[in-house]
This record gives C-alpha cells, sequence and structure tokens, in this order.
C-alpha cells in the first residue's frame, strides 16, 4: 500500500516537474507584464526542434557526443527560444502594453504561424525571407530617409519587397525543385532519441523509476533555483522585482523598463526552450507540441497567483499529484468495493475525466481565491 | 449602421427596411443565383456561416460591447448543437435506441435524453441551456470581480472542462465521434434532404435578423450605455452606484443563448455535432470573426463571420498551407493595424459618420486604468 | 459597392503579409461570394477528354499529417495511369479537396465535389469519423467512396469501397498470433474514439473465446501525451509481464514509447501490438523506443516483391528518397487501380451503377499480392505481422498463406454475430443480413 502510495507520489510530482518547468517563463513574463503569451507553447516547439537539430549535428559523431549532447542542446534551445522571444517582444508585444486581451489575440495569431512556420519551412522560403529582411533593411537605411519617411512610401516598399522575394523563393523553388522545396521538419513529428542513459530507468523495488524522469524534476529544481537566485541576488532580477511591484515608480526612479521588459521576455522564453527540450524526451516533437502545454500552464500561473514562484510551485505539484491521484485510479482501488465514493472515483478514472475534475476544482478555487494561493499585497482599488 | 444624419423614428425605419429587404434578398434571391451558377452547395456553406454569424453577435455583445474576452463559447455553441441533435437520434420508432450506442454496449437511455423525445422542451433546452449555464457561470465569476485575462483564462478552463467531458463520455453521448443528425427524419423527411436543408435555411436567414435586431435593441438603450460603460471603466461604473454584476451576468447568458440557437442551426446544416466543437481554436475563431468586422459593431459581426469562413472555405483548398500565416497575420493586423475591424476602416472614409456612444475621447485603446493591473483586492 | 470593399480589404491585408501575392492570386480567383453567383459556371464545362475524381483528405489540422502521405500515393496512381494513357482514353483529372480535420467540413466538401464539380467518384477520408460524416452525402447522392484506411468494420455501405483491413484481417490474426507466442493476458490501451473502443470490444470478445485474460482497458483522449497514468496501471495489471494491445492514435504513441521503455516495460516480457503504426510513424517515434515491438498490417515497405520494390522506387522517385511507403498508402494506390479496372470494365466512368457492379470482383496486383475485391466491397488481403528493427523497417514474422476474406461485421460482437453483406444480391437488406438468410 505504502509503495502504491509513494509510486503515486512520484508519478504525481513528475507530472507537476513537466508542467512547473513550462510554466516558469510564463509565470514571470505574466507577473512582471501581465502578458498572456498564447505563444509560450510555440516557444517550447522551438526549443524542441532545436534539440532535434543539436541531435543530428552531434548525435550523429556517436559516442560520448550522442550520450553528452543534450547538454548541448540545453544551453542551444535557451539561446534560440529566447532569440524568438526576443523578436516576439520587439516587434508585436511591445506595441500592445496595457491592452492584455489583445496581445492573448495577436500572441495566438503568432502561435498559428510559428506552427505553420515548422511544418513548410524550406530552403525557398527561407531564401525568400532572408532576401525580404534585407530589402526592408536596405530599405530603411537607404531609401527611406531620402523620401522623407513617407509613412505609405515604407509601407509600398514592404509589400513590394515582400513580393519580390516571394517571387524569388518562388522562382528557386521552381528551379531546383525537391531540394529547395523539401521541408526541413514537415508536418510530422521528428525523432528525438534522448541518449542511453535517458532512455533507461534506476530499478528500485519491483519498478523502475524512469531516467528522464528523474532527469527533469532535477531540471526543473536547477531552473527554479537558477531562477530564484538570478531575481534575488542580481542587479537585474532586482530591477525585474521593481517593475513587477510598481511599473511607474521603477521608471521614475530611472529603470530602464523597456529593457526589462524585453530582458524578462527574453528570459521567460528561453526557459520555454528549455521546457521544450525537456518534453521531448517524454513525448513528440511535432508542431502541435505546444497546444498540449499552453492552457495547463496557465492554469499553473492562475492557480498559484501572479508574480509568485512559490505559488507557481505548489499550483503544479497540487495539479501534477491531482491529475494523476484520479487518471491512474488509484483512489477506488484504496477506498475498497463497498465505500460509495468508489463509483465517484471510478467515473474519473479515465484521463478525460481526471481532467474535467481537475479544471472544474480549479474553477471552483479561483472562485474562492480569485487570485490565486498567493496573491500580491497591494492597494489598488481596481482587481 | 446606417448613421446617416437622419432624424431617430426616420433612421429606424430605414434600417428595418433595408434589413429587411436583404432577409427577402437572402432568402429568395441568393439560392436561385448560386443554382443557376452551379453552386449550389454554396447555399449551404452560406446557411451555415449565417449560423455562426448568430454566434458572432453573441460574442459582440460580451466583448465588444462589454469587454469580456470569453475564450469558452463553444461550450454554448456545443450545448445548443447537441441538444437539437439528440432532438434528431431519438427520431426512431419507440423502444429502440440511437445505433451508436449499441457500439458500447448500452441498452438503456441515459436518463437525460428521456426529456429530448419532446420537440418544445428540444426548442427551449437549445436557448435556455446554454443561457443558464452561462448564467451560473458568470454569477460566480462575476460576482468575485473576476474581469480581463483572468476571466477569459476561467472561461478556457470551463471549455476544457466540458470538452472532455463530452469527448470522455462515450457511453454517454458518443464521445469523439458527436452525433450526427443527416440521417434521421424530421417532418417525415430526410434531415439532409433538399426541403428541410432549405427550411433551416430560411430559418437562419430570419434567426440572424431577430438576433441583430435584438442586439440592436439591447445595445440602444440605457443597457446598452451601461454595458459600453462596464467595458471602458468598471470601477467607475461602480462608483456612481450601479452594480455591474447583474448586467454582465444578464448579458453573458444572452450571449450564450445566441449562440447556442448558432450551435443548433450550424448542426443540423453541416449534418454532425462533435466535441471539436469546443476546441479552444474554435472558440478564438469566434473572437477574430468580431474582430475582423469591427469589434463593437453589429454588422461588423456578421459580415466578420461570413468573410473569415468563406475565406477559410476557399483558401484552405488552394493553399493549405498559407491559410494558416494568413490566419494568424489576420490576428496581428486586426490588433496591430485594423483595431475597428473593416466597420471601423470603413468609417475612416468619412462617408458614414461614425457613431457616438462611448465614454472616453479614445476608444481605439482598449483602456485598462492602469497598466499595473495586478490583482490586488486583498 | 460591397464587392468592392471586400476586394480591398482583402489587398489591404495582403499588404503587410508575407503572403502579400498569394492572397492577390486567390483575390484574383476567388472573388466574394456575392461576385461567385454571377461568374460563368466555367468548372463544369470542362473538355470531355477528362474524368473528373475527387481526393478529399485532411491538408490542414490535426490529421493533416497522416492524410497528406495518402494523398501523395494517390497521385501517383493517377498520374501513373495518366501517363500511360488515361482510362477509357481520357485522362483523370483529380479535384483535391481539404476536410481540414474538421468532419462537418468533409460532409460539405464531398458535397461540393459531388454537386459543383462533378466527379465520378472520390478517394478520400482517414478518420471513422470522417467517413461517417461524408457517408449520408454518398448515399443520398448516390455517388462512390474509395476509403483506403483500416477500420473497426461493422459498417458495409453500397457507396463506398473499403481497401482496408477490416478487424478479421488485422487485429484478430494478431490477437491469434499473440495468444499462440507471446502469452494470454492482455492489457488495452487505445485513443479514447470509435476506431480503438470498437477494436477493444472485438478483441475482448476473442480473448474470451480463445482463452484470453484481459487484464485491463485504459484510453486516452486523441493527442495526449501524459502516459504516467496509464503506465501505472499497466503496471499494476501485468507485474510479471502480459502483452499490451495497443491502438492508440497519433502523439500519444510517442509519449507512450518513450516512457513506456523509461518505467523498464520491455518488449522481452510485455510486447507491444500496435495496429496503427506503420513506416512513417516508426520514424517519428524514433527506432531506438520501438526496437522490437510489433505491428500488424498488410502491407510492409520491407516486402520482398517485383511490385512492392516498383511501387517503392517510384515513390521515392516522386516525392524523395527518405520517405516511406505504408499500408493505407498502398491501400489508397490500390483503390486508384481498382476504380480504373472497374471503369474500363463497365465501359464507363459516369454510370455508376454499372461502375459498382463491375468492380465487384476485381483483381489487382498489388505491392503486397494480389487483391481482390470481395461482394461485399471489401478487400481480401495479406495479413502480415511485423517486428520493428533498428533500420526503421519491420521484418515480417508472420504472413498470411493466402489472402483473407473480409467480414465487416465481425463475429465476436454479440449483436453482430452472424451476419454478413453481399452487395452482389439483390435485395434491400444486402448491407448487413443474417449468414444463410435468403
Amino acid at each position: 500500500m505504502l509503495s502504491v502510495l509513494l509510486d503515486t507520489l512520484f508519478d504525481g510530482i513528475s507530472i507537476g516537474s513537466v508542467l512547473l518547468l513550462a510554466a516558469l517563463g510564463l509565470a514571470i513574463v505574466f507577473g512582471l507584464m501581465g502578458v498572456i503569451n498564447m505563444a509560450h507553447g510555440e516557444l517550447m516547439m522551438i526549443g524542441a526542434y532545436t534539440m532535434y537539430l543539436v541531435q543530428n549535428s552531434f548525435g550523429g559523431l556517436g559516442g560520448v557526443w550522442f550520450e553528452s549532447y543534450i547538454f548541448l542542446a540545453l544551453p542551444t534551445a535557451f539561446l534560440v527560444a529566447a532569440l524568438g522571444g526576443l523578436m516576439l517582444e520587439r516587434w508585436v508585444i511591445r506595441y500592445l502594453y496595457g491592452r492584455p486581451l489583445e496581445t492573448l489575440l495577436a500572441t495566438w495569431g503568432v502561435s498559428l504561424i510559428l506552427q505553420q512556420f515548422v511544418r513548410s519551412v524550406n530552403w525557398a522560403m527561407v531564401i525568400g525571407l532572408v532576401l525580404w529582411g534585407a530589402l526592408i533593411l536596405t530599405g530603411r537605411l537607404l531609401v527611406w530617409p531620402r523620401w522623407g519617411n513617407l509613412p505609405w512610401m515604407s509601407r509600398v516598399w514592404v509589400i513590394a519587397a515582400g513580393a519580390l522575394a516571394w517571387g524569388v523563393g518562388a522562382l528557386a523553388g521552381e528551379r531546383f525543385g525537391l531540394a529547395l522545396e523539401e521541408p526541413w521538419f514537415g508536418a510530422e513529428g521528428v525523432d528525438v532519441n534522448a541518449p542511453d542513459w535517458l532512455q533507461g530507468g534506476i530499478p528500485l523495488g519491483d519498478f523502475q523509476l524512469p531516467a528522464s524522469r528523474l532527469f527533469i524534476i532535477s531540471l526543473t529544481s536547477i531552473c527554479l533555483l537558477g531562477l530564484y537566485l538570478f531575481l534575488q541576488k542580481s542587479p537585474w532580477g532586482l530591477r525585474i522585482r521593481a517593475v513587477t511591484q510598481n511599473r511607474s515608480m521603477s521608471a521614475c526612479l530611472g529603470i530602464p523598463t523597456g529593457t526589462v521588459d524585453a530582458l524578462t521576455f527574453a528570459l521567460g522564453s528561453g526557459l520555454a526552450g528549455v521546457a521544450g527540450c525537456a518534453v521531448s524526451l517524454l513525448g513528440s516533437v511535432d508542431p502541435n507540441l505546444g497546444q498540449e502545454y499552453i492552457v495547463n500552464t496557465f492554469m499553473v500561473v492562475v492557480v498559484g497567483g501572479v508574480g509568485n514562484l512559490v505559488g507557481s510551485v505548489v499550483a503544479a505539484m497540487t495539479i501534477g499529484i491531482l491529475q494523476d491521484l484520479f487518471s491512474s485510479g488509484i483512489l477506488p482501488l484504496l477506498l475498497g468495493d463497498k465505500n460509495p465514493l468508489t463509483g465517484f472515483f471510478n467515473f474519473f478514472a479515465t484521463d478525460s475525466m481526471a481532467k474535467v475534475i481537475v479544471f472544474a476544482l480549479i474553477i471552483i478555487f479561483l472562485q474562492v481565491r480569485p487570485a490565486g494561493m498567493f496573491p500580491q499585497k497591494g492597494r489598488s482599488v481596481d482587481a | 449602421m446606417l448613421n446617416l444624419r437622419l432624424s431617430r423614428p426616420k433612421a429606424l425605419l430605414l434600417e428595418v427596411g433595408v434589413v429587411f429587404l436583404l432577409v427577402l434578398a437572402t432568402v429568395f434571391g441568393v439560392p436561385p443565383l448560386l443554382t443557376a451558377a452551379g453552386q449550389a452547395y454554396r447555399i449551404n456553406l452560406l446557411g451555415r456561416f449565417l449560423a455562426l454569424a448568430i454566434a458572432a453577435l453573441g460574442v459582440d455583445l460580451i466583448w465588444g460591447f462589454t469587454g469580456l474576452l470569453s475564450l469558452g463559447q463553444g461550450i454554448f455553441f456545443a450545448l445548443g448543437g447537441y441538444s437539437l441533435a439528440m432532438h434528431l437520434q431519438l427520431q426512431i420508432p419507440t423502444g429502440q435506441l440511437p445505433d451508436f450506442f449499441s457500439l458500447y454496449g448500452v441498452s438503456q437511455l441515459p436518463w437525460f435524453w428521456y426529456p429530448y423525445y419532446s420537440f418544445g422542451f428540444t426548442l427551449a433546452a437549445v436557448v435556455l441551456l446554454p443561457a443558464l449555464t452561462a448564467a451560473l457561470l458568470g454569477y460566480l465569476v462575476f460576482r468575485n470581480r473576476i474581469r480581463g485575462v483572468y476571466f477569459a483564462i476561467l472561461t478556457q478552463a470551463a471549455l476544457i472542462v466540458f470538452f472532455n467531458f463530452f469527448n470522455g463520455q462515450q457511453k454517454l453521448i458518443n464521445g469523439t465521434n458527436g452525433l450526427k443528425t443527416d440521417t434521421t427524419e424530421l417532418f417525415g423527411q430526410l434531415v439532409s434532404s433538399q426541403p428541410i436543408q432549405s427550411a433551416f435555411y430560411t430559418c437562419t436567414v430570419v434567426l440572424v435578423a431577430v438576433a441583430y435586431f435584438l442586439c440592436r435593441w439591447l445595445t440602444s438603450g440605457r443597457f446598452g450605455r451601461i454595458l459600453v460603460a462596464v467595458r471602458d471603466d468598471e470601477t467607475r461604473l461602480r462608483f456612481s452606484g450601479y452594480n455591474p454584476t447583474g448586467f454582465k451576468v444578464v448579458v453573458f447568458a444572452i450571449a450564450a443563448a445566441l449562440v447556442g440557437v448558432a450551435g443548433a442551426l450550424y448542426t443540423v446544416q453541416s449534418g454532425i455535432i462533435t466535441p471539436d466543437a469546443m476546441s479552444i481554436a474554435f472558440s478564438i475563431d469566434m473572437v477574430i470573426w468580431v474582430a475582423v468586422g469591427g469589434r463593437g459593431t453589429l454588422v461588423g459581426a456578421i459580415l466578420g463571420a461570413l468573410l473569415v469562413e468563406f475565406a477559410r472555405n476557399n483558401l484552405s483548398d488552394q493553399f493549405p498551407e498559407f491559410w494558416l500565416f494568413l490566419q494568424g497575420a489576420l490576428f496581428l493586423l486586426v490588433v496591430t493595424v485594423l483595431p475597428g475591424g473593416v466597420i471601423g476602416w470603413v468609417r475612416t472614409w468619412r462617408i458614414f459618420p461614425p457613431p457616438t456612444v462611448t465614454t472616453y475621447p479614445s476608444l481605439e485603446v482598449d483602456l485598462e486604468p492602469e497598466d499595473d493591473q495586478q490583482d490586488s483586492r486583498d | 459597392m460591397k464587392r468592392q470593399f471586400s476586394r480591398r480589404k482583402f489587398l489591404l491585408y495582403g499588404g503587410a503579409t508575407l503572403g502579400t501575392t498569394m492572397l492577390l492570386k486567390a483575390c484574383g480567383s476567388q472573388p466574394t461570394p456575392e461576385a461567385q453567383s454571377s461568374a460563368s459556371p466555367t468548372t463544369s464545362a470542362s473538355p470531355s477528354s477528362t474524368i473528373k475524381v475527387g481526393i478529399l483528405h485532411s491538408l490542414s489540422g490535426t490529421m493533416a499529417i497522416s492524410e497528406k502521405t495518402v494523398v501523395d500515393a494517390e497521385q501517383m496512381a493517377i498520374d501513373e495511369i495518366n501517363a500511360a494513357g488515361g482510362v477509357l482514353g481520357m485522362q483523370i483529372e483529380a479535384v483535391v479537396e481539404d476536410g481540414a480535420s474538421d468532419w462537418p467540413t468533409f460532409a460539405a466538401k464531398a458535397k461540393k465535389l459531388i454537386e459543383q464539380d462533378k466527379v465520378v467518384t472520390v478517394f478520400g477520408c482517414w478518420t471513422s469519423a470522417s467517413r461517417k460524416a461524408v457517408l449520408p452525402v454518398f448515399e443520398s447522392e448516390k455517388n462512390m467512396l474509395w476509403y483506403p484506411v483500416q477500420y473497426e468494420g461493422q459498417e458495409c455501405s453500397k457507396y463506398v469501397f473499403y481497401t482496408g483491413a477490416v478487424p478479421n484481417q488485422q487485429i484478430e490474426p494478431a490477437v491469434t498470433w499473440l495468444l499462440k507466442n507471446k502469452g494470454k493476458q492482455f492489457f488495452l490501451v487505445g485513443s479514447d474514439y470509435v476506431f480503438p473502443r470498437t477494436a477493444n470490444t472485438i478483441i475482448k470478445g476473442q480473448l474470451q473465446a480463445q482463452g484470453g485474460t484481459t487484464v485491463g482497458e485504459d484510453y486516452l483522449p486523441l493527442g495526449a501525451t501524459e502516459v504516467t497514468p496509464i503506465i501505472a496501471k499497466i503496471r499494476a495489471a501485468l507485474p510479471n509481464g502480459g502483452v499490451i494491445f495497443n491502438t492508440l492514435n497519433g502523439d500519444s504513441n510517442v509519449a507512450f514509447f518513450k516512457q513506456l521503455k523509461g518505467s523498464g516495460i520491455t518488449p522481452d516480457k510485455w510486447p507491444v501490438m500496435s495496429v496503427s503504426i506503420a513506416e512513417q510513424e516508426v520514424q517519428s517515434i524514433g527506432t531506438s523506443y520501438l526496437d522490437g515491438q510489433y505491428a500488424s498490417w498488410n502491407y510492409f515497405m520491407s516486402i520482398d516483391s517485383p511490385a512492392n520494390k516498383k511501387f517503392v522506387s517510384d515513390f521515392q522517385a516522386k516525392y524523395g528518397a527518405n520517405r516511406v511507403t505504408d499500408d493505407p498508402m498502398e491501400a489508397a494506390y490500390i483503390a486508384v487501380y481498382l476504380w480504373k479496372q472497374a471503369v474500363e470494365k463497365a465501359g464507363t466512368a459516369s454510370d455508376l451503377e454499372k461502375v459498382r457492379a463491375a468492380a465487384l470482383g476485381q483483381s489487382f496486383n498489388a505491392p503486397e499480392g494480389k487483391v481482390t475485391l470481395e461482394d461485399n466491397h471489401h478487400l481480401a488481403k495479406f495479413v502480415r505481422i511485423g517486428e520493428v528493427q533498428p533500420s526503421g523497417q519491420f521484418s515480417v514474422v508472420y504472413a498470411s498463406p493466402n489472402a483473407v476474406k473480409p467480414q465487416p461485421w465481425s463475429q465476436f460482437v454479440a449483436s453482430t454475430k452472424g451476419y454478413t453483406c453481399n452487395w452482389s444480391l439483390d435485395r434491400p437488406d444486402a448491407g448487413k443480413f443474417k449468414m444463410g438468410s435468403t
């Protein structure tokens, strides 16, 4: 009986730590900027695909390279996703601060674009995109100033450049066929094979602790610790916390809030990239990867309370353990056949129904504590 | 819509007239034209998309006018759709079960199916079931002053609950496969047959007009002003002595009823309802219809739904890969470049002067009183 | 006026997007509905030297991954036939529609293909849900659908030809083989929709009849990737080994096999038999996780026969050397050729009654072997069980000596036991009647 409970606890913590790792980045982004980033899941996906690329370039060397490529993949995924997040912040989200609902819609749009991008990216497309970028840059540096920066002229330039770039890309694709037009990844999932030592497990009594789960639990702990130290001990962490608490006052005191925003967003996105690497050990790496996690991570952040790491940790673990407790059917087993509750719990002992009850509990919980487990204290009249 | 500077009664009369003519044209003019053009199947598409336009009106009511972004409208869509589909599934000789039950070895009709034998109950359920669900959810949420993004996320959680329930309960409502409506009979005719489908089409067109006038009526008077006030500055409204909770609950329930009706009409015209109606993407799509048409304008909601859905229908065949890019770009554009949607953009031509129902001078921005609006009530 | 601004609107949107030019093109060819009603019906006035057929699969959405490969196979077959002179001296023109992984869309597009494009047959669908959604359309229009995927059976429509396997050509032989070679205790895992549910009903009936036991059964929602609870259930139900019968679909498979391996549930004691994992899926799961597991199909890419060698090399030449072929693709390829043969025998493509009658009994030298279309609109096919090799290919560990005749109505399900289907008979209940009754 005890071993069953411990097993459940371990499984719950495993689920919870995946949730937490995925939600960490969101927690600081949402906490600082009030930005609902629906593309967070797609940043995870980018991390997972980065892992795939690193695996293909280093894993192929075999031997010790294959065994340890994941340690190269993690920082690379962090950087790539952080860069993606930075671009997202600079090009889209920056214009939408203070309009969280619009941000939600815009980032949803970005997430659709990213998904399709991963599905259909090929050399022809990359050629077109690079050309377009180069043309816009040229226009911005050389041409527009001479036209007196007329807004409609720049718009025409962007459109014309886009058309030209698309045409060149399509022509190149036509000319060289499959060589340029074969998608890099395609709509199918790609295979990420974990190193051997992560595929197995550590035997413990009559069952085996999966190594990948242990790895993710430790990775989550490290990320959490690192984030905590960064926020509490570093000067930029101090600035981030200041902006989180009171943006206008921080700005008055000379904190560059724009830079802080960009930095926080990049950091949050980078963490999403790391989370993407982690989940690639457990599941499929495909363009829909992000969609699996996005709603759950929001729940973690909201239940935990915005801008609060401890809250996120507690929320993630609670949701994970509850989910496992319901769906693994342990409860009816423990209660025995006689108990009237057994039938009730049996009804919820599938993955779907466990989700139903866990999310229903979340909704009920938010009625009691609308601001989450650990709300931020403040005196603003407006909730 | 037609705010040419006329006196109020005259303008109203003109509006009623125009809508009436449009309804007549859509019911009697469009189907023969499309049939003549060899595009008869597009009548069905138009009917389905008009049903979606009713849903768009509902979303516009809560998002465009009241500022409540609900990402859970799919729940109400599905409740309406399932209600009617269940009634149609029961159009079989008494004693028999709908045939999907035999797949799962169910021999006894689940209890909640029984009321659906009655047509009257079904019609009531299509409207009231979504409305009551929304009222309950809304009452709890609004009483606790959950707003903005928290409301959006909470409705999404509710969506997940309903989706997984419908998806996971094969033995009660056929799970992932959903309910078919095509093969059953209504008034002695197959539901998929021509006369019944035309009846549904006509019904949809008329209901779009009815829904339009309902929303017009709701948003024009005092009630409408309070809705706009909720959107623009709820705190100020509260300080002026109003309790917004009741208004928000009512408008949320009405919107849900509209979406429920839309779901029912959509289901019978497409022949099937599945839990996919409660996918996250579909509920967000509803918002984008309104955003494309122009939030806070009723014509915009209808137009937006038709434009986006026809574009999806046509483009996804020809450029399946690019449709998602386009859809994504659409989200970005209506938020950044075209916040007023198509209607807002047309208005910038100054042919039709913009209406004057605003409480703030500049409404292009979705005003939040402060930019650090963390939840800090206690 | 209305017409004009919606066009301009399109222009404006297009302006700031990457797909500017795409949109312009779309605007030119796809005006708004108002405009289209006045456009001349050019589509129906095609020259009589072509035969129009429809291809209806999901090109976008979650099912696109699988269905696109089938479209590739169908188009390859059509191109081959056209290159060899077409059918009845006419070229085949394929009208491709996107079902968008959305069942109502499937029904609407089927209607469009039949009513507007006037296609004489449609190759399409993947999921049972999509097939069931379009079925009423084909029945009311009396058109013809070729369905290329293995499915749960329990259906036999006059207006559909099924070229994939039914349970007695895939699942039932796999269970028999497992009982003989691997063990008597079965744990059933599946995605939560009609195919796994029905398949598992059949398996449970068969196990009961043949002396096995079902120790557990669990379902994951489509697309779910958190499989920890299921693995815990398996560990509890089969502590000392046993058979896992897997009807999971799509992404869940990846999570399932990755975490199965991590939990120490290995094929030596817990062999997994899958019926939805083909070469395509093996690629995206990763062979290191699948090594030594089993799958049951009618066709494997590794089959050593001249017909298959040609199929594989033609396919790779057309779509890229790293592409794989799998069972549904082969079934789709067969479907196009069987339709062609039926049309040639009937001497007409547009008189569907004649084509339907001519199709019965047609044989085709398929990559899997010689298959025959039986009177119940299903194919007699070869059954094979393969074991995953590190190369990502299957090595065939069992192959049926002859083509197995299809039984759409399962004989292991109480409500359909004893029923059969025969469309060569002229009787109103030819789709489902008690065997031996006349």
